[in-house]
């Protein structure tokens, strides 16, 4: 299934994944488009989120699993041996369910990961560094006066938006969300859609949600899948006026089950 | 179509629609009545059908309430979003055909003083345009796409008996200039009764959005046709 509005980023072909025994994604084959945003929903258990860690190894760490068929980032395989995992975790980052900042300052959570990757030194250079990735999460203006404050006494929302701040610090081209605004609040939950659609300027977007309301909000593409298996996938506006395949209609309608 | 999983939202779709039809019940009559109470010269049951549109205009109102409180509980997506959009249309274009026919209504009293010596085409194009509006509704509720395309194929006859009559009704102003004056009266009932299967159109574009997804106004008719086929 291609999107032809912008270049493919990324390309699924028929990926099968088996935890154990249990295959819990049945041929997949889709496209992500460069600086857009693609959602991923379905009911509970029907893989997007199986697929979405599918996209930077995060799978490799689950024992029993077992991925087949081909996910290339730019036409290169990220399954190939010879894969550096680390570094395409740098290019392929992830903001997950509940906000998860490091039991450090706001300043050292931001700073943690480019000091590893040797991005920048000690001093001015992080400063700016530090700045910038706050700025794009649209969190500068309420941590600026306290940098040295622990990242978790900030709210939920604060903390998750510090978790995006994480995540772009590395310059990644890919942001994978998984399920991002489940536990926030309307308020912080819209702060994070206004952010979402600021950074697809600047990178890729993947986000799997429970909320149909807000795929259809922010993203550009929509993908639905059901029991391991991608059962539509296109432009948010058709599939949430007009889907094609009749499990899409009863789920987005709620007659599912 | 399965239940949605609330059933409470199944009631409301229900009730609206319910509402939607009966509203469209009271105009038909409403059609019905304009054009008899002119053949009979019929004044009580011309003051009736212009009363009765009030009751018309309060169903409007009921069922944009009920659309309202749909849309900002229930958010309605795909076949139920097309559903609302194509309700809050023909809402509008049935109250509307309620005020035409009131106004048909409203002429007939005003033609009391010098009643026209004959009422050419008015009772052919009254049942004409009542059936329009009756397969319309029918279309609406069914979500029959086939019965909604007869409706807008057949709306150039309407078209054609109002063009016949108008240019009866000119003929006999330009004999007699104390024709005139109900000349005038009978072409202006003319044509609210094609504007009101105008109206019927529109209901049955509609039908076609609703079921299919596809905008057809303003496309030609071949055009539709064609459309349609490729979805089969």
């Amino acid at each position: 299934m291609q999107q032809n509005q912008s270049n493919t980023k990324i390309t699924i072909q028929d990926v099968n994944l088996w935890y154990g025994e249990a295959q819990a994604l049945k041929g997949i084959s889709l496209d992500v488009s460069e600086k857009r945003v693609t959602a991923f929903i379905g009911p509970s258990g029907c893989g997007k989120s199986t697929l979405l860690r599918c996209m930077n190894r995060m799978n490799d760490r689950i024992p029993g699993c077992r991925v087949e068929g081909d996910i290339l980032l730019e036409g290169q395989d990220i399954y190939a041996s010879g894969v550096d995992v680390v570094q395409l975790r740098s290019q392929i980052g992830m903001v997950f369910q509940k906000p998860n900042p490091f039991p450090k300052s706001i300043y050292d959570n931001i700073a943690y990961a480019p000091r590893i990757h040797g991005m920048a030194d000690k001093g001015s250079g992080m400063d700016e560094l530090v700045e910038t990735a706050l700025r794009k999460a649209s969190l500068w203006d309420e941590v600026k006066d306290k940098l040295q404050q622990p990242g978790t006494a900030l709210s939920g929302g604060q903390q998750q938006r510090l978790c995006i701040a994480r995540t772009i610090a590395v310059k990644p081209d890919i942001i994978l969300m998984d399920e991002p605004c489940s536990a926030l609040d309307p308020i912080a939950t819209a702060k994070i859609e206004e952010l979402i659609d600021e950074l697809k300027n600047d990178f890729t977007i993947v986000i799997v949600t429970h909320n149909m309301q807000q795929a259809a909000r922010v993203s550009d593409f929509t993908a639905f899948f059901y029991m391991g298996e991608l059962i539509e996938f296109g432009d948010t506006g058709n599939l949430f006026t007009q889907p094609s395949n009749k499990r899409t209609e009863d789920y987005i309608t709620g007659r599912f089950g | 179509m399965p239940q949605h999983t609330m059933k409470r939202f199944d009631e409301e779709l229900d009730q609206l629609k319910d509402h939607i039809l009966s509203m469209g019940g009271l105009v038909e009559r409403a059609i019905r009545n304009a054009v008899k109470c002119t053949l009979e010269q019929d004044e009580e049951l011309a003051l009736k059908t212009i009363e009765r549109d009030k009751a018309i205009n309060a169903m409007e109102v009921q069922c944009d309430d009920l659309t309202r409180n749909i849309l900002v509980r229930r958010q309605p997506a795909a076949s139920d979003l097309r559903f609302i959009i194509a309700c809050i249309k023909v809402i509008t274009d049935i109250e509307r055909m309620g005020d035409l026919a009131a106004g048909i209504a409203e002429g007939m009293l005003r033609t009391r003083k010098s009643p026209p010596k004959t009422y050419s085409n008015l009772e052919a194009m009254g049942e004409k345009t009542e059936r329009q509006v009756r397969c319309a509704l029918d279309a609406f509720s069914a979500g029959d796409i086939n019965l909604a395309m007869k409706v807008i194929e057949k709306d150039k006859k309407v078209d054609e008996l109002y063009k016949s009559m108008y240019r009866e009704e000119l003929t006999y102003m330009m004999e007699d200039p104390r024709a005139i004056s109900s000349g005038i009266i009978m072409s202006n009932m003319a044509k609210n009764l094609e504007r009101i299967a105008d109206h019927a159109t529109n209901v049955a574009e509609m039908v076609i959005y609703m079921i299919r997804g596809h905008d057809i106004r303003h496309v030609d008719h071949e055009a539709v046709a064609e459309l349609l086929k490729s979805d089969d």
